[in-house]
């Protein structure tokens, strides 16, 4: 099962380490120091409830946001670390090379609506990764395929439902060859009967090794494709354990009473 | 009585032809200038820094609230008290490209801001630098939903033309002036006026509607109806 994978997977190097992030908007501090990391390969969910800061955690790794204060280093490249007081920020260049290694889907999959969906997943790989379009096309052929949306390579954003776009948005995040996926809430924004497809889609990711941060509010989700849970409450982690231990154990009261309060 | 039907004036025509020729490249010239300097001062209103947006925003609102026959007369006549000397035509150019960026960088701002901002952060989030997202994300769309109105921009532009008259440019209006003095026909030759502006418009708005359904993205081609002809929304 996925546990034991995680476990052999246990000694292989941090690909993202946080520490100490914090995040202020408009005078109220959302993130307080949030410690965090991921493996290769590591497959790890983040839960708590709406308004908690996982989208803003997101967003900073991803530099959507700029972080407040901390240390995120990514592929062993740090975005951000302190220096005394400040907060330093790693060259524009060196983000946006970052980020391409770890592009991020969203709750809301936020196609690129002029564009048909075979383009909007060579876009990336041709401005960012400057591949051919010949090269782009081929890549982007195979991740629609493995979405199982090739035959809406012609399609606009517009004429596709929730759960199409949202594959989309995933082979769009899959062409860029990436070393880490972000999810937001992939699954929240659709409606019930998309929802499987979709999480098929990620779980076939899993398979493949797929190094991947999901946030989600799925618990049988969670269950079935994390190896490790991160509990967000009052702006921090308040709890990280294997997947194994939360759904086995009585430790874990946390993530547990949250769990009950939530899903029932 | 008027003898309705041009036999004095037809002899003209290729005069009056003349003019309306240097009213389109007044329009076209404008147009270009105006769109760049539109973008290019509604990227600046929306900097961060207020050194940038507070000095834009004065010129703008400057522009606006000033009749654009007065800047046209302050351009070519008091300038040149300053030394910045043009002669009728650039004047007539620089007159009609400051007023038009003023109102399309309204247009460009609202364009730009109504782009869906999750797209933009998919852009950045594949890693594209702020000049990618514009060029491959922002522009294409913000300049599809501003299509029709700045044809409509260009239908205003190309009657304001007429303004530079004032200024001495030999645009289709003042032609028409000279025509006048020499034939004594301001019927017919007016007449004649309104008629090349009519399809000089027309003409215009037949152009940018093709060029807008070309630009669209095949899956909404049927939901654009605006009408562009006469569209008085551009006009001030
Ligand atoms: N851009 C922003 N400006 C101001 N407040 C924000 C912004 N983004 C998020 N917040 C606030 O930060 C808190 C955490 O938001 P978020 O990270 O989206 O939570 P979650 O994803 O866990 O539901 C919320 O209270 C939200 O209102
Ligand atoms: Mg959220």
């Amino acid at each position: 099962m996925t546990g034991q994978s995680g476990e052999h997977r246990a000694e292989s190097a941090p690909i993202l380490t946080i520490r100490g992030l914090h995040k202020v908007f408009r005078g109220n501090p959302i993130l307080k120091g949030v410690d965090l990391s991921l493996r290769e390969g590591e497959i790890a969910c983040l839960i708590g409830s709406s308004g908690a800061g996982k989208s803003t955690i997101l967003r900073c790794i991803n530099f959507l946001e700029r972080p407040d204060a901390g240390e995120i280093t990514v592929f062993g490249t740090p975005l951000c670390w302190q220096a005394g007081e400040c907060v330093q920020i790693a060259p524009e260049r060196t983000v946006q090379a970052a980020r391409a290694r770890m592009p991020m889907v969203f709750q809301h999959f936020n196609l690129f609506s002029h564009r048909t969906v075979m383009e909007n997943v060579m876009e990336g790989q041709v401005v960012v990764l400057r591949r051919s379009k010949a090269e782009a096309r081929a890549r982007a052929r195979d991740c629609l395929a493995r979405v199982g949306l090739l035959d809406r390579s012609d399609f606009y954003p517009r004429q596709l439902s929730g759960g199409q776009q949202q594959r989309v948005a995933i082979a769009r995040a899959l062409a860029m060859s990436p070393s880490l996926i972000l999810f937001d809430e992939p699954t929240s924004a659709l409606d019930p009967e998309l929802v499987q497809g979709v999480q098929s889609v990620i779980r076939d990711l899993s398979a493949e090794g797929m190094s991947m941060l999901i946030v989600t509010h799925e618990m049988r989700f969670v269950r079935s494709i994390a190896q490790t849970v991160h509990f967000c409450e009052g702006g921090r982690i308040a709890e990280s354990a294997p997947v194994s231990e939360i759904f086995g154990s009585d430790a874990h009261e946390r993530i547990r009473a949250f769990m009950e309060v939530t899903h029932g | 009585m008027y003898n309705f039907f041009f036999h004095e004036v037809p002899e003209h025509l290729p005069f009056l032809l003349q003019g309306a020729l240097v009213t389109i490249e007044l329009s076209l010239i404008s147009m270009a200038l105006g769109m760049v300097l539109g973008f290019c001062v509604a990227v600046g209103r929306m900097a961060a820094s207020r050194l940038v947006r507070w000095p834009l925003d004065a010129v703008v609102e400057v522009v606006r609230d000033t009749p654009l026959i007065v800047q046209l007369l302050l351009i070519y006549f008091a300038l040149p008290e300053i030394g910045i000397v043009l002669n009728a035509f650039w004047a007539g150019i620089a007159g009609l490209t400051l007023n038009l960026a003023a109102y399309l960088s309204e247009v460009f701002r609202a364009a730009i801001l109504a782009v869906d901002s999750g797209q933009r952060q998919a852009a950045v989030s594949l890693g594209m630098s702020r000049i990618a997202v514009y060029r491959r994300v922002i522009i294409p769309q913000a300049a599809l939903a501003s299509l029709p109105t700045l044809g409509g921009y260009f239908i205003a532009l190309l009657k304001d033309c007429s303004l530079v008259s004032f200024i001495s440019v030999n645009e289709l209006l003042r032609h028409a002036t000279i025509v006048i003095s020499d034939t004594f026909d301001s019927m017919n030759t007016y007449i004649m006026v309104a008629i090349i502006y009519f399809i000089m418009s027309f003409a215009s708005a037949r152009v940018i509607r093709y060029i807008e359904l070309r630009l669209t993205p095949s899956d909404r081609r049927q939901t654009i109806s605006v009408p562009l002809t006469m569209d008085k929304e551009g006009a001030r």
